[in-house]
């Protein structure tokens, strides 16, 4: 087998050495109530080339673009990745190499990270960015989790409008402890309702997303004061990480915490996983901070460098009392949305978020004029609810077959929310295309 | 000096991204913009980020220089005790950027998703063999994630059961995440001192054991690398007692087709797909941590599962019982399929060969070195040794000098420092896939670094020589943290 | 590391078992960590330090030392409440390296108890458990 360089005459020197007979006799010392299982039943191996075919088969049933035209956003979106950014990521000095414990045979990805964080902080407008959590919605629990631990109160309160798989994960985080949560509903605008923020009394933390579950963007700044005056922390989620390209980001409208998904960023979409766990907060509140940290700092002749940093927050450090049990992260993803990020630019994003957000309102227009309802009326990032007449259903199942992808149905998350569709539309979506969408809904 | 691998070379020095580039360039081919330009509220309008304006070829040197700073795999030898760094195939890349897997969104009807269902259904399947538990989740993004759902199930199995279980019984030699993993249920840890062979005491654990604790954390092999002979003993005091055993299953790469999990009485376990499955470490990440679990915790696992019903594969969120949910959707697939193809690849007698030559690779060093350096455990061990800085001690080396020392022969450093029940412990896992020419440079290598620690001291304690960047300071990175620029 | 015999171990403070000194005046105290326990832990990166005002009981821990790879528990040699805390360690953690029993203090205290004296180690005695 091709991983296991080991000859005969090779295995044969080293039993000699250690003093046994055979490989069987390494494990003589197991007791043999712990060992000597029958044969794995496992498939026989498979050449290269049988591999090949078996994944070209098991991929070739799968919707993808360009011969899918999906228009599904909900917490995974489709842009397009540039050849070079791919082709960096696939250098194996970054593939293969450990986290960077020891900074003199890791300073590429220490570097890199450094960017990463840097650039983080600056597309959110926050102080200080880590090195990745797994995806938006862990970093959202770890969020709530690090709020608790600064104000040392015990509840916290998300929004309805928050995706309801992070939501789902912040239950199943916060389900074992003390802390209760508890969830805003929304308005008819597609708002966050706060109405009774201030009622809520040993409030550590309060959690939306912007752009929200319906694409609505939120109000940061009003919803940050009535926050603050509470004594409790503001955090902002997002799932669409393109949305601060062009929107104002979260720091400046008074975030003390942004935590969100960054696979927007040169990640592809690989059915909900890897994901990129993006998280920032104030700098006063670093020590608090869960995951992993770069900094610079100068080596023994003066030079510049990097290494991880205030690691005493850390499980291989602190253990029981660290501020999260994160070891392995997403560092990879990060490198490759750092690469995008440095790719498309200022001005690039800048651009393209504003293409994504022109192209998505295109759509929302023509299902007017097409005679559609849309749902919230509040202004919108890339996505936006349409109610659709009882029995749509059918419709959207016969564009499957046409390999369209009509949306997302929101019901089953939101039973009050029957016959809705979450729409996305991306820069990845000719004009002609979506022309084709509104005419094969219509039929 | 023998030719060693480590040599000096020409790298480059780069800057920083936004040290470089200017305004008005851009690295990103731009779509057309083929709609009008659509109203949005002037308000809700930013400034944009500050990020460097760069060419493609800006971006493409830069981090082309930055990996060349990088030690990986591929570079040589990680001989870092509990991490399994063995070599990460190139054909598992190649399938897992498919554009049909690339590109699958994950909330697609299942009906346009049979690929990757399918894919996910039999990866579970194959875990199940592999470990001989029962049923598997591969929600969890990393060994920690597992952990902390294992946590959860134990949890959610004894209020299941109407009981307020508060302790878990963690082993001195754990890794650090065992007890962050178990805080953050609401556990509190209760340390457990291994025996003087390394290994745990069943009458240690019969003390400890109650009906106010949950169960007990293990890692078997454990982290000195031994085996823990009494594991069937201990899991039997746990299980008498009401508690439950789960197993860190980090060190899953001595023992496949060799040890059968559920037998020895572990209740949950979590894998490491980035370490036994050979999936990349990636520089930190993503990994993805699977859990297996006996039957009697199965209901409790993280939804949605994929089942198949006639001979189709979907998602089904049908099991009220279960803990809910720990990643927005349903875990790290990328990884999942390089895994996949790892296992298909190597077939159930190379996984078996990979776990035997994994041992013999580290017994064979464990024997080459062990009156050069002062071996932990004088015992057979498993995939990994631990030995100490105690002969060079007299004369003021430590492990951190010596391992330092091993960069400029062109080897990664050992895990160090850890467990911490061994004063300045040095880790060394080989993986199966080190050759013996490579073994033998390894130790050569170290042999020459124990002789300098005691004729030439000066040449370690100023080590490394050779890197880019030498000792950095990480005493000022933590008082005065630099951490964006 | 410093020998044994070069650690400053002065006479004018006592000594609680976990290594942190105190001494008193005026129904006051000042508390930090001794010359030997800075040496062990290496280098100091940083002091987290209670709110003022409050009060934690003899042997309970009132914050933590870090060092780059290591935190340790700071123990309060005596009961009291917190009446001030070295906000200089804010900047300049490393004073505690320097200066362990002057500029590198860390919080002040009411004292509540009055001090064992068989609880707390006299120089001599502290020197003797150091060595044991």
């Amino acid at each position: 087998m091709r991983y296991l360089p080991h000859t005969e005459e090779d295995i044969a020197e080293m039993l000699r050495v250690v003093g046994i007979d055979s490989l069987d006799d390494l494990f003589s010392s197991i007791p043999k109530n712990c060992c000597c299982r029958t044969r794995l039943h496992l498939p026989e191996a498979i050449s290269e080339w049988e591999l090949n075919s078996h994944m070209v088969r098991l991929a070739g049933n799968m919707a993808a673009f360009p011969e899918y035209k999906t228009y599904l956003g909900a917490g995974s979106y489709e842009h397009f990745i540039p050849a070079s950014v791919s082709y960096l990521l696939g250098r194996s000095e970054f593939v293969t190499s450990y986290t960077p414990y020891q900074p003199e045979m890791s300073q590429g990805t220490l570097q890199a990270i450094y960017e990463y964080q840097t650039l983080v902080t600056s597309l959110l407008g926050m102080e200080v960015a880590n090195a990745s959590l797994y995806d938006g919605a862990s970093a959202l629990a770890e969020a709530l989790l690090m709020a608790i631990r600064i104000t040392r109160r015990k509840k916290v309160a998300i929004s309805r409008c928050v995706h309801p798989n992070y939501r789902q994960v912040v239950q199943t985080y916060l389900g074992p402890t003390e802390f209760e949560v508890i969830e805003l509903p929304y308005l008819e605008n597609g708002h966050t309702d706060i109405k009774t923020l201030d009622e809520i009394e040993d409030l550590a933390g309060v959690a939306v997303q912007s752009p929200n579950f319906f694409g609505s963007i939120e109000d940061l700044q009003t919803i940050s004061e009535m926050t603050h005056k509470q004594g409790a922390l503001f955090i902002t989620a997002f799932t669409e990480s393109m949305a601060y390209g062009v929107l104002k980001n979260p720091g400046t409208l008074g975030a003390d915490i942004v935590c969100g998904e960054g696979q927007s960023f040169g990640i592809p979409q690989s059915f909900g996983g890897p994901g990129l766990g993006m998280f920032a907060s104030k700098m006063k509140y670093v020590r608090n901070m869960p995951g992993r940290l770069v900094g610079k700092t100068k080596d023994v002749d003066g030079k510049k460098g990097f290494v991880l940093t205030l690691a005493t927050r850390e499980q291989h450090i602190r253990r029981g009392k660290a501020t999260s049990n994160i070891c392995t992260n997403s560092s990879l993803c990060a490198l490759a949305a750092a690469i995008y990020m440095a790719s498309v630019g200022s001005t690039g994003l800048q651009y393209l978020a504003r293409l994504n957000h022109d192209k998505c309102e295109y759509l929302k227009k023509e299902l007017v004029k097409a005679g559609f309802a849309i749902c919230f009326g509040s202004p919108t990032f890339n996505e936006f609810v349409v109610e659709f007449p009882k029995g749509f259903e059918n419709r959207y199942q016969e564009l499957l077959g046409e390999k369209i992808v009509a949306g997302y149905p929101i019901a089953a998350d939101y039973p009050e929310l029957p016959n809705h569709y979450l729409f996305c539309v991306t820069e990845t979506k000719s004009r002609e295309m979506i022309d084709t969408l509104v005419k094969e809904i219509q039929r | 000096m023998k030719d060693f691998q480590g040599t000096s070379g020409l790298i480059l020095n780069e800057p920083l991204l936004w040290e470089k580039g200017k305004p008005g360039r851009h690295g990103f081919s731009f779509p057309r913009r083929d709609i009008e330009i659509n109203e949005l509220n002037e308000n809700l309008i930013g400034e944009g980020p500050g990020f460097p304006d760069l060419s493609e070829v800006d971006v493409v040197r830069h981090y082309t220089r930055l990996s060349q700073w990088n030690f990986g795999v591929d570079t040589g030898m990680y001989p870092l005790g509990s991490c399994t760094m063995k070599y990460n195939p190139k054909t598992n890349e190649k399938q897992a950027s498919l554009p049909g897997f690339a590109k699958a969104h994950p909330l697609l009807p299942s009906s346009l998703s049979q690929g990757v269902l399918k894919l996910m259904f039999d990866l579970k399947g194959f875990l199940s063999e592999i470990t001989g538990m029962d049923a598997v989740t591969l929600q969890p993004a990393a060994g920690a994630h597992g952990e902390f759902t294992g946590m959860l199930l134990i949890h959610a199995f004894h209020k299941s059961k109407g009981m307020k279980r508060t302790k878990i019984i963690i082993p001195d030699t754990a890794h650090g995440t065992n007890p962050a993993s178990a805080s953050l249920c609401g556990f509190r840890s209760i340390p457990l001192k291994s025996n003087k062979d390394g290994i745990l005491a069943p009458k240690a654990v019969s003390e400890i054991m109650d009906e106010e604790t949950a169960g007990i954390m293990v890692t078997n092999p454990n982290t000195l690398g031994l085996f823990e002979d009494n594991i069937r003993e201990v899991a039997d005091i746990v299980h008498k007692r009401g508690g439950l055993v789960y197993c860190d299953g980090a060190n899953m790469n001595a023992v496949m087709g060799i040890v059968d999990m559920s037998e020895i009485g572990i209740d949950v376990l979590h894998l490491n797909l980035h370490k036994t499955f050979s999936t990349p470490h990636g520089g930190g990440g993503p990994g993805s941590g699977p859990v297996c679990v006996g039957k009697h915790l199965e209901s409790f696992l993280p939804i949605p599962r994929v089942i198949k019903t006639n001979g189709k594969y979907r998602l089904s969120e049908d099991f009220p019982d279960s803990i809910g949910k720990i990643h927005a959707f349903y875990g790290n697939v990328g990884v999942m399929i390089r895994a996949y193809c790892y296992i298909l690849s190597m077939g159930p007698d190379n996984l078996k060969k990979a776990s035997q030559l994994a041992v013999l690779n580290a017994n064979y060093i464990k024997e080459k070195l062990k009156k050069i350096f002062h071996l932990a455990y004088d015992k057979p061990c498993m995939h990994e040794c631990v030995f100490s800085d105690k002969f060079q001690k007299n004369n003021k080396i430590t492990t951190l000098d010596m391992v330092k020392r091993l960069m400029d022969y062109g080897f990664h450093p050992p895990t160090i420092y850890f467990p911490l029940v061994v004063n300045g412990a040095m880790m060394i896992e080989p993986t199966e896939t080190e050759s013996k020419e490579d073994i033998d440079f390894f130790i050569e290598a170290l042999a020459a670094i124990a002789d300098e620690a005691q004729n030439n001291p000066d040449r370690v304690r100023n080590a490394p020589q050779k890197c880019k960047v030498r000792r950095l300071d990480e005493t000022a990175a933590a008082r005065r943290p630099c951490l964006s620029g | 590391m410093k020998e044994f015999s070069e650690l400053k171990l002065p006479d004018n403070v006592k000594y609680a078992e976990n290594h942190e000194w105190l001494r008193s005046e005026d129904g006051k105290a000042r508390i930090g960590i001794s010359d030997y326990a800075q040496e062990q832990l290496g280098d100091i990166v940083y002091v987290e330090l209670p709110d003022i005002g409050s009060t934690f009981k003899k042997g309970e821990a009132f914050g933590t030392v870090e060092s780059v790879k290591a935190v340790s528990d700071l123990y309060m040699p005596v009961g009291g409440e917190i009446l001030s805390t070295n906000t200089a360690l804010e900047e300049s953690p490393e004073l505690v390296n320097s200066e362990p029993y002057d500029e590198g203090w860390m919080i002040e205290i009411e004292l509540t108890d009055d001090i064992q004296p068989d609880s707390l180690m006299s120089r001599d005695a502290y020197i003797e458990s150091l060595k044991g």
